[in-house]
């Protein structure tokens, strides 16, 4: 246990974020569910490869903040977004009017709080993606098929049972192919919203295995209430409160030496 | 971990366009949107012209002395009151026949029926009796009622009738209302220790009841502009007299003579004026279909509003 509890960063070289390259950008960001703002003027980086954690206590908007990212928001009427959120290479900002959702989620994946698989086969679930995309070549979806599943850290359970329903895989095993359903179209960002809240702590650690795995080919972002989850996975974390981001930085300051007091109360669980 | 001997895999990401696809869903969106527009625009006029066409004819007819006077010979002194009453009276036996049993039943049938062979073909053939056309049920009751248990024809037999016809109609929404209340909360009164019959009550009919309340308004829709079995049992098509009425000057006030009394019907008088060969009839049986459609979507609006206050009480 105490090796998998010291920090992403302890094991490599030491992150910075100054010139890290950045896969996305929040710029002043706000967010509102009708008249009531959910999130107040927020600004981060998005480090390329990296898991990003955002944690913070209930109702403090990270999830709002994960949503933003593939404009799930605009799935319900009278939310609103202003400022900016740039995706990089090309510095577009995702959360403008112009840009259609639906771009912003091809290129954007998503896996929710509960694992959601549709009532089809194993296979069929994990192909959804890319069907969705025009990719068509048996050959071609069945070998990102084969991939996604591996990396999801699923293969070797359903290798010989993909075309069986999904709903026969336990709750942990639907996640992980939630999480294959996701990576299989080859996402820029993979976007987490507490995937491991309803799993037992067996499924949970075989989902931050492959979140470690994964973590250095994909960017991830991950929002979790679990702090020791985000210590474990993540190398650079952001804490929110009531709307705000307070602090950002590499994983290890925030649990470390954080600047902020209300995240060092946090952290040690004075408030939350 | 398996992870370690991952294969290198074919590039995905430049594969895929997704300007492209965004531009391909938007046009076949908007495709859709043109079609459905369409054909809803279509419907809506088709409906809207046979509106219409009542109206031309038979707006000007409708007056207070078309509600109060008895059918007659001339046409511009028959009237439609003992038609009225009588789909008064048998929409009211017919919803207090129906709704309680058809509840029932659909109760019975999702939570209490052993889940056999038996339960399965019962289950089969409710949902089939729903399209049964309706002069089977008027043979039926013909058969049964009026010939078999000599009740006669009376607005109690037409009653029983059409709650044979929409019976199947509110159960099968009752069963559909009780399916879609989520497991948890089945698990939440059962877990508190409640018997089948207290969740029942307490959880499960509240929150099946916009549900099943629409089941009811569709049956009695339906019921209320049936013509075949209520001319099948018998109904008479020239009635200038009233039915007696529930409330009696003397003790003990009320009467329940009405529900044995002879009756004619809103469609029933409909359809004998359309069958006599005067034009002055034809434009009563235009009035009269208005305010068959006025009494049917007064109806339906009352069950939407019942619906939001329901939803809106939460």
């Amino acid at each position: 246990m105490a090796q998998i509890v010291k920090s992403r960063s302890e094991s490599s070289a030491p992150l910075s974020i100054a010139d890290a390259p950045r896969r996305a950008e929040v710029r002043n960001l706000n967010f509102f569910y009708g008249d009531a703002q959910a999130l107040k003027s927020v600004n981060f980086p998005v480090i390329d490869r990296k898991v990003t954690a955002l944690i913070g206590p209930s109702g403090c908007g990270k999830s709002t903040l994960l949503r933003c990212f593939n404009r799930m928001h605009d799935l319900y009427p009278g939310n609103r977004y202003e400022g900016e959120i740039r995706l990089y290479p090309e510095d577009l900002n995702i959360v403008s009017r112009d840009v259609d959702p639906m771009y912003v989620r091809l290129r954007i994946g998503m896996v929710f709080q509960k694992p959601n698989p549709f009532p089809k086969s194993i296979y069929e679930n994990v192909a959804a993606g890319l069907w969705v995309r025009g990719v068509r070549k048996k050959a071609l979806v069945d070998e990102r098929v084969e991939f996604a599943l591996q990396r999801a850290a699923l293969w070797n359970e359903v290798k010989d049972r993909l075309r069986e329903s999904a709903y026969g895989l336990s709750g942990g095993q639907q996640q992980r192919l939630c999480i294959a359903r996701a990576l299989a179209p080859d996402p820029e960002i993979i976007l987490l919203d507490e995937p491991t809240s309803a799993l037992d702590p067996i499924a949970t650690s075989k989902i931050e295995e492959l979140l470690t795995n994964i973590g250095d080919q994909v960017t991830v972002i991950i929002v979790t209430h679990n702090m020791q989850q985000a210590a474990r996975v993540s190398h650079f974390t952001a804490f929110m409160h009531l709307g705000n981001m307070v602090e950002y930085d590499v994983t290890e300051k925030i649990f470390t030496n954080p600047a902020e007091k209300r995240t060092l109360d946090y952290i040690t669980g004075r408030f939350g | 971990m398996a992870t370690a001997n991952i294969q290198p895999v074919t590039p995905l990401r430049e594969h895929i366009d997704e300007g492209a696809l965004v531009r391909k869903a938007n046009r076949s969106d908007s495709r859709f949107e043109i079609i459905g527009l369409g054909v809803l625009i279509v419907t809506m006029l088709v409906l809207l012209s046979l509106i219409m066409d009542f109206m031309v004819d038979g707006l000007g007819r409708i007056d207070g002395a078309f509600f109060i006077n008895y059918p007659s010979r001339r046409p511009e002194q028959a009237g439609i009151l003992s038609a009225w009453v009588g789909t008064l009276m048998i929409m009211t036996t017919t919803a207090l026949l129906a709704v309680p049993l058809g509840v029932a039943a659909g109760v019975y049938l999702e939570e209490y029926a052993p889940k056999n062979f038996i339960t399965n073909v019962i289950e089969i053939n409710v949902t089939n009796l729903a399209g049964v056309p309706s002069i089977i049920y008027g043979l039926l009751a013909l058969g049964l009622f009026v010939q078999t248990f000599k009740m006669g024809q009376t607005v109690l037999v037409a009653g029983m009738t059409l709650s044979l016809l929409i019976l199947p109609i509110i159960i099968v929404a009752t069963r559909e209302a009780l399916r879609s209340i989520p497991l948890e909360t089945r698990e939440a009164a059962f877990g508190l220790g409640a018997d089948k019959w207290q969740t029942i009550r307490m959880y499960l009919l509240p929150a099946a009841q916009p549900g099943i309340l629409t089941g009811a308004i569709v049956g009695m829709s339906r019921a209320i502009g049936e013509t075949a079995p209520l001319i099948t049992i018998g109904a008479l098509t020239f009635i200038a007299f009233l039915p007696p009425s529930p409330i009696q000057p003397e003790f003990p006030f009320l009467s329940l003579e009405w529900i044995v009394s002879p009756f004619t019907a809103m469609p029933i008088q409909m359809f004998n004026w359309i069958s006599r060969p005067q034009a002055g009839f034809h434009i009563n049986a235009a009035a009269t279909g208005l305010i068959l459609l006025a009494m049917t979507l007064l109806m339906n609006g009352a069950a939407i509003w019942f619906r939001y206050r329901i939803r809106s009480r939460r």
